[in-house]
């Protein structure tokens, strides 16, 4: 199977150890997944995942998770920008901080969020005053899913940034262009791919989130029940079958994703963008 | 907000041509912080807070009542096992990735990738359907009196699952931009395999391995929706720290509830210190790696 590269030992052992810890830890459950699905009939398959509860939850989950990704694609860019390019008064620490959602357990982020935005909270107050319900609603579940994946545009475009060559800029400049046209003309182009890269990733984190959400949603079936919560509903009543062919179809999106997002880095390596 | 400068003193000099008016830094400066504060910093902000609402003394009493104690060591019991389990595979597989050739390398690399795109309930639901009660281990285990699923074993299990890509894939990008140079000369000179592992490659990856294992322990002790799906939540037995929260916050007793989340949210917040310095530590390590090379000096470790 191998070509050594080199006088290098270990290739056995590791390998074999490698590929059955996969094997055990994450391919055979997975696995499992799959042949649990083929105990019900095609039809009972169609007809658990086109159900009207399960169609309003995609729709939920799938709605939610674009707008949060949107407005991550477009802070998250902002954000790395100014990061890079401008200096201010506690610039490290908020650079520092980008990562939280990444080390914050999500059910705390969950009842954090679920406490700023109540009708009686800080930002809910306001919001519950202007007539806008954000807690216990859809945009309480857009919300949640931004915190989550508030880190990756920041982190996938911010590389990209701080080794664009200045000179492009310049010579656009030189050249008689405008800051906004250089903007939209040179630098746009350049980090594009890593945006979108960034946008796939907090989209698919988004689509499977379930910690954060459950205590903002208020967990209306058909309003505001998101996909991973109907399937620990069906596990609480034991409908394994109907667990998992949900699963199946969650499971067949996120990879559908991971291969876009795979296409997209590919992509911006084409570019000779990425270093 | 009013010492907003262009970014002439570090980093990459910006000639005034490539940079934009200083009202309009300003402004963006301050849309982006306000972003992050509205986001991050409220939030983190809201639960000490919340957590202190009710005074000191009910605070100690949330974090030292013996239900959160029982909580506390599960949680640091489950981080002991799959931290180091982890760790181990991942410079195994870094190892075998990064030294050698061998076709399917590629999606070798997506498979090790998988548990990130997974659903953290689809990460718990899968271990129901192997070892729950009609899983198909489930009459084994039944007859062998073995509980893994409503149980510590089962805990431990998705805590492994959702945990396995972070050490392996911090590794596997460091260790293939660093090559095999040093082993080779290493191995060239009469050391053993193991040797050459622990004198060469391990004081090059050591930060990034550190990394690694910050990251797998922070997501290892946070991690709710799969093993909420696999715990069945039994007080002092299966409740881990997020699930106690859960339990708190859902009986409405916020101030205990946010008590508890004030202790994962210190545990983050020691984690992001921890990972920029290591960031720091690995950067400066790579820079006074490439001066090396590209003096020839000799290797110092």
């Amino acid at each position: 199977m191998a070509s050594r590269r080199s006088i290098i030992p270990g290739f056995n052992i590791t390998m074999g150890l490698t590929l059955s810890y996969l094997a055990a830890m994450v391919l055979l459950p997975l696995a499992a997944l799959f042949v649990k699905t083929t105990t019900s009939t095609w039809q009972e398959f169609l007809q658990t995942v086109t159900s009207a509860r399960v169609v309003a939850s995609y729709r939920l989950s799938f709605l939610a998770a674009f707008a949060a990704a949107s407005i991550n694609a477009v802070f998250g860019f902002l954000v790395a920008w100014v990061l890079v390019r401008y200096n201010f008064p506690g610039k490290r620490i908020i650079d520092g901080l980008v990562d939280l959602p990444f080390a914050l357990p999500t059910a705390v982020a969950g009842i954090s969020l679920t406490a700023v935005y109540a009708p009686s909270g800080l930002f809910g107050k306001p919001l519950a005053a202007l007539g806008i319900k954000s807690a216990f609603s859809p945009l309480g579940v857009v919300i949640a899913l931004t915190f989550i994946s508030l880190p990756f545009v920041v982190r996938t475009v911010q590389p990209i940034l701080q080794n664009l060559e200045i000179e492009n800029e310049e010579a656009a400049a030189s050249l008689g262009a405008g800051r906004m046209q250089t903007f939209l003309r040179v630098l746009l182009p350049t980090v594009l791919p890593a945006v979108l890269t960034g946008f796939a990733l907090s989209f698919a984190r988004a689509l499977g989130e379930y910690g954060s959400v459950v205590f903002i949603s208020g967990n209306m079936p058909m309003k505001t029940e998101i996909t991973p919560l109907l399937i620990m509903t069906k596990l609480e009543q034991f409908d394994y079958p109907g667990a998992a062919a949900v699963a199946v179809v969650m499971l067949a999106a996120s990879f559908l994703i991971l291969l876009a997002t795979n296409l997209l880095q590919w992509w911006g390596k084409r570019r000779g963008i990425w270093v | 907000m009013s010492t907003i400068e262009d970014i002439s003193s570090r980093g990459p000099r910006l000639s005034k041509a490539a940079t934009e008016p200083a009202l309009v830094r300003w402004a963006l400066t301050a849309l982006a912080v306000a972003f992050l504060a509205v986001f991050l910093i409220v939030p983190l902000a809201a639960v000490f807070i919340e957590a202190f609402d009710k005074g000191v003394s009910v605070y100690i009493a949330a974090i030292t009542d013996p239900m959160a104690l029982a909580a506390i060591r599960l949680t640091l019991l489950t981080a002991v096992i799959a931290v180091p389990v982890n760790t181990v595979f991942g410079v195994l597989a870094a190892w075998a990735i990064t030294k050698f050739d061998f076709r399917g390398k590629s999606v070798l690399l997506a498979l090790i990738d998988l548990p990130f795109s997974v659903s953290p309930v689809i990460s718990g639901l899968i271990f129901i359907l192997l070892f729950g009660a009609s899983g198909f281990f489930g009459p084994f285990l039944a007859a062998h009196d073995i509980k893994i699923i409503f149980a510590v074993p089962g805990i431990v299990i998705a805590t492994l699952f959702v945990t396995f890509p972070f050490v392996a894939r911090e590794l596997i990008p460091l260790m293939d931009a660093q090559g095999s140079d040093d082993e080779q000369a290493a191995l060239a000179l009469g050391a053993g395999g193991f040797q050459t592992f622990i004198r060469v490659t391990l004081p090059n990856i050591k930060w990034g391995l550190l990394y690694g294992v910050i990251l797998c322990n922070a997501r290892a002790m946070g991690e709710f929706g799969a093993v909420s799906v696999v715990s069945g939540h039994i007080r002092g037995l299966t409740n881990t720290v997020p699930l106690h929260v859960e339990i708190l916050y859902n009986e409405y007793n916020f101030a205990a509830a946010f008590a508890v989340a004030s202790l994962l949210t210190f545990l983050a917040l020691v984690t992001l210190v921890a990972k920029a310095i290591v960031e720091r530590k690995a950067r400066a390590a790579m820079r006074a790696a490439a001066s090396r090379r590209t003096s020839g000096g000799p290797h110092e470790h």
